[in-house]
């Protein structure tokens, strides 16, 4: 099963990438487990500085605002 | 173009007099409205299909053991350059102090951020000319640049959470990114939802408000209160801006509506500077990672610099 990071302080924007990507994972019919980390110890050990990042499988895939629709469709499935 | 769609439907559709209060309101609303929000898209497209990427994880990786005025002009660059979500800010900040970035230009950073971005700059050269876009990003780097400077002077460090200073950043690979042309153009419409939809709000308040100024304020109250060279009417126009909060390109409707009444301009760059840099929802943000004390000192410095900046250009004006 694909785990899946949102880096964000609870932003509106985090929140918005969060549901992007439960909702594909639905659509998709994939389980997945999806964490939200608003704790900034953990989001800067990633190396990520401006949120909202993703975190897929342990690696930042995205970072820096709302990924794109087909993107994160790719994370879902690939 | 844009204005004579104002006239079309104030003055022809609705049969509003041009002379009218509501008329002129309207003619203004409909011409700012179309004007602004063209713009809008096609920047930030433009933009998205460029994509200038320079990350703040670059930035920093760049700036770091660098002399001060260089990573101070590189940060008041990235401030300038890249919107930021204001969620950003923390990640940033503790991001730079790990670094080992000074404070200062830190500071620097944060105060470009909100009050110079290519979007608002482009929209100013469309609504009030190039001279005036040139004039208030050239004021608001300055301000950037000497604010930090002053920052710095008062040792900040000391108020900073002790949490900070414990945190320790990874170093992450290259995200990879779709550079063809198909990616880049999905790329740009994505940015163009995303920065629309989040300050949409802002901007049509500002169109409102610019429009009932236009419409409605006599010229004449205007040269009375505001346009005169009383030396009081720049921070009181600073002031009015610290509870006022609109993004930099939502406050551009209502600097026009003032400077076409004959407010002086330095008046109306102190208050545009205060709206979009000076706002408690960022300060509120930041306590996160500074104390009162250095917000508080954040806040006059800034007050200051926007107060001298409006004295300056009204001396000049």
């Amino acid at each position: 099963m694909k785990t899946f990071k949102v880096l964000g302080g609870g932003c509106r924007n985090c929140e918005v990438t969060a549901d992007l990507i439960s909702q594909a994972a639905k659509e998709a019919g994939v389980e997945i487990q999806l964490d939200k980390v608003t704790d900034m110890a953990e989001i800067l050990g990633h190396g990520v500085m401006s949120t909202p990042g993703v975190v897929l499988d342990g690696k930042v895939v995205h970072a820096g605002g709302i990924p794109g629709p087909d993107q994160v469709r790719e994370w879902v499935k690939g | 173009m844009f204005e004579s769609l104002g006239n079309l439907i104030a003055f022809q559709l609705l049969r509003l007099g041009p002379e009218s209060h509501l008329g002129a309101a309207v003619q203004f609303f409909v011409m700012d409205l179309t004007k602004i929000f063209a713009l809008l898209v096609i920047v930030i497209y433009v933009m998205g299909l460029l994509r200038a990427m320079l990350s703040p994880e670059r930035v920093r990786a760049f700036v770091r053991g660098r002399p001060d005025w260089q990573a101070r002009g590189m940060a008041v660059t990235l401030g300038a350059v890249t919107p930021f979500c204001s969620c950003s800010s923390v990640p940033l900040f503790i991001g730079f102090v790990e670094a080992g970035i000074p404070l200062g230009v830190t500071f620097s950073f944060l105060i470009a951020s909100p009050m110079i971005n290519e979007v608002a700059a482009v929209i100013l050269v469309g609504v009030l000319g190039w001279k005036l876009a040139a004039l208030y990003v050239l004021a608001g780097l300055l301000v950037a640049w000497f604010g930090g400077i002053a920052m710095q002077a008062f040792h900040p460090e000391r108020w900073v959470e002790d949490y900070v200073w414990k945190i320790r950043m990874g170093e992450t690979g290259a995200i990879e990114t779709d550079r063809s042309l198909l990616g880049r153009h999905r790329y740009a419409l994505g940015e163009v939802r995303e920065i629309v939809g989040r300050i949409w709000i802002w901007v049509l308040i500002g169109i409102a408000v610019g429009a009932l100024f236009h419409g409605f304020v006599p010229a004449d109250w205007v040269t009375t209160h505001l346009g005169g060279d009383d030396w009081y009417s720049v921070p009181l126009a600073v002031l009015l801006g610290v509870p006022l909060y609109s993004n930099a390109t939502g406050i551009i409707p209502v600097a026009e509506a003032m400077l076409t009444k004959g407010v002086a301009i330095g008046t109306t760059l102190a208050l545009m500077m205060s709206v979009a840099a000076l706002s408690l929802p960022e300060m509120l943000i930041l306590r996160k990672v500074i104390r009162w004390p250095a917000l508080a000192l954040f806040a006059g410095v800034l007050a200051v610099a926007f107060t001298l900046v409006g004295w300056t250009f009204n001396l000049i004006a």
